[in-house]
């Protein structure tokens, strides 16, 4: 598969698959093609050659709405809603694919429940824009979930999150995958979160795949080295599971001795918001 | 604010869920009595003299007979006189007041309104050309209505021609509105730099939106295109739930976002330019109105759209009201009324509440 923005090629040769009950983690450096490759399972961007599949059928087949009842995709980008809105009437909104012009009271006693899923149900009657982001990802991921989805898209889930907040969030979606029997992809850039959580890991590299595998497989310091030019050490821990330290970036300058570059640090965003 | 120790049963939620659903029908079924008691005041106002209960027992003996007793002179001031001015309020603010909710939810801009928007300008320059341009020679008052109507679809047209193109964002939408609303304006002076005296004065006349003009005939026109438009919109009405979290998010719901904004956009367009060929300029009602409803009720659009007609419904005649009690027996055209409270109200609901999206 291939994707581009009129001349700019984003994605070059993708070629991947999602195994039904996995956790798939998507790693790479800021621009890399991660996000766009989320947008493009989702067909929220066609892609310009090559197809995706969705349990063998061709999603440019499907409609937004019969692709709404399979695939749920939390977005990256700010999830302020533009005016205010209950937490309950926003995972409300995961029910609409379903639905048709009246919730009815199913449809809100499943909103109840995927809040309590989420540990969030004594928020219901708050406003959403209120809430702090940990909250709010939460809620997104629950109106995912309300979806009843067999495919979940996690854009950078845990960005801006404190880790608390992190590995709630990761877990969660972790014991989704597990007894739900859903399939997820992540996007993230935590290193060390990809290799705890998911089952395998794709990093990218300029629109590429330049790997694929469990995350022993992937983390390896020649790969991050090579992709995110950062020198690291790879230590295993807990059960297998590779852990990373970084050491230094490899920027070329002079003052070496600012060799803080961690590869940890979630990405600065700013929202803007028209008004 | 996440405090587990709080335990929170199915059922409190279940129960705060309903009272809340709840409050906004209670906000509907009132704001349709303050509507239909604001429509009894502006019955019994007037020349002749007459009691709101007259003005209802009036309204009422032609469709029960034989329930209500009125006189003759009751009966045809209020038929004849007031209530097609009445009714020619109560529709245009709930054509404005949905339309302008509808566009502050499809744009993602609380300004957005028909009249922020250049529909009105649109309509303006429409009225002034056939006015000063020589209607008063042939077709006279109805070339003049066509022509604002015209006009004014052209404007809507225009902004729905760009939202269709490909990368159009909702900005872009408001920016083309805005640019049109400064172009028409600009044709509009012209003309009227140009116009003979007495026509200038005309245009100046019809641009201030007014009820002086209302008449059965329009009324029906307008309230028939609002009667279909209503019940496409509401349809719509999770769709525009669902924009409102973002177009990614709508779109992964299963919204197509492009198609539901030039969709809502076309019937809105039809429904504001059936309103304003015949009454000319009434700003704030489109862009308060909403925001009032939004304020009390939340947006869920479900409800939301109804509301926010019912309550442009009530701004209009109470201004109405208003418009003729200030100076009697002058009528100050509403337009002017509604602007003028409108403003401060508005500024009023900025610095007493936050809206959560200033």
């Amino acid at each position: 598969m291939e994707f581009g923005y009129s001349s700019r090629p984003i994605l070059k040769k993708i070629s991947m698959e999602l195994r039904p009950s996995e956790m798939l983690g998507v790693i790479g450096p800021n621009g890399s093609g991660k996000s766009t490759l989320i947008q493009c399972i989702d067909g929220l961007l066609k892609p310009k050659n090559g197809s995706i599949l969705l349990d063998g059928t061709d999603i440019k087949g499907i409609s937004r709405r019969e692709m709404a009842k399979k695939v749920g995709y939390v977005p990256q980008t700010s999830s302020r809603s533009f005016f205010p809105s209950t937490v309950l009437d926003t995972v409300l909104m995961g029910r609409r694919p379903h639905l048709g012009w009246r919730s009815t009271g199913t449809d809100v006693k499943k909103a109840i429940k995927v809040l309590r899923l989420m540990g969030i149900e004594d928020l219901a009657m708050n406003d959403i824009n209120q809430l702090s982001g940990g909250q709010q990802q939460k809620v997104l991921i629950a109106r995912a979930l309300a979806q009843e989805p067999s495919v979940l898209l996690l854009d950078e889930p845990t960005s801006n999150l404190d880790i608390k907040h992190q590995l709630e969030v990761v877990e969660i979606i972790r014991e989704m995958v597990m007894e739900r029997d859903i399939s997820a992809i992540m996007a993230v850039h935590d290193l060390n979160l990809a290799s705890k959580y998911t089952d395998r890991i794709i990093m990218m590299k300029e629109g590429n795949i330049v790997d694929q595998g469990t995350p022993s497989e992937v983390l390896t310091p020649e790969n991050i080295r090579s992709v995110y030019g950062v020198v690291a050490e790879v230590i295993n821990n807990n059960g297998g599971k590779p852990h990373i330290i970084p050491v230094k970036s490899l920027r070329r300058h002079k003052n070496s001795e600012l060799n803080s570059g961690s590869s940890v640090t979630p990405q600065k965003r700013s929202a803007t918001v028209i008004s | 604010m996440n405090s587990p120790e709080v335990e929170v049963s199915d059922e409190e939620i279940w129960n705060s869920y309903q009272k809340y659903v709840g409050r906004k029908a209670i906000f509907i079924v009132s704001s349709i009595l303050i509507l239909i008691l604001a429509a009894g005041v502006a019955g019994s106002m007037g020349q002749a003299k007459i009691t709101i209960w007259e003005a209802y027992a009036a309204f009422l003996v032609k469709f029960f007979p034989g329930l209500f007793t009125t006189s003759w002179l009751a009966e045809t001031t209020v038929w004849n006189l007031r209530l097609p001015r009445i009714a020619l309020g109560i529709v245009t603010g709930i054509g404005l007041g949905i339309a302008g909710c509808i566009m502050q939810g499809i744009l993602k801009n609380p300004l957005a309104s028909p009249y922020t928007l250049g529909i009105s300008a649109g309509a303006t320059f429409g009225a002034s050309l056939a006015i000063i341009g020589g209607a008063g020679l042939v077709g006279g008052e109805y070339l003049i209505i066509g022509n604002a109507f015209i006009f004014s679809l052209m404007v809507s047209f225009i902004i729905i021609g760009f939202a269709a193109r490909r990368g159009a964002t909702p900005e872009t939408m408001v920016l083309v509105g805005i640019a049109i609303l400064y172009i028409f304006s600009a044709g509009t002076t012209l003309l009227q730099y140009f116009g003979e005296e007495q026509a200038v004065v005309q245009s100046v006349f019809w641009a201030v939106g007014s009820l002086d003009r209302a008449s059965w005939s329009k009324v029906l026109i307008s309230a028939s295109v609002i009667a279909l438009s209503i019940p496409l919109l509401i349809m719509k009405s999770w769709d525009l739930n669902l924009l409102a979290s973002g177009d990614d998010s709508a779109r992964s719901l299963g919204v197509n976002v492009n198609r539901i904004r030039i969709y809502t956009m076309t019937i809105i367009s039809l429904m504001v330019s059936s309103i304003v060929c015949f009454t000319g300029t009434i700003g704030f009602i489109g862009l308060v109105a909403p925001h009032i409803t939004r304020l009390v009720i939340g947006t869920d659009y479900r409800y939301l759209i109804p509301a926010s007609g019912i309550v442009g419904a009530i701004l209009v005649v109470g201004s109405d009201i208003i418009s003729r009690n200030l100076i009697p027996p002058i009528i100050i055209p509403v337009g002017v009324i509604t602007a003028f409270m409108g403003g401060p109200l508005f500024l009023y609901l900025i610095m007493k509440r936050r809206m959560g999206y200033f």
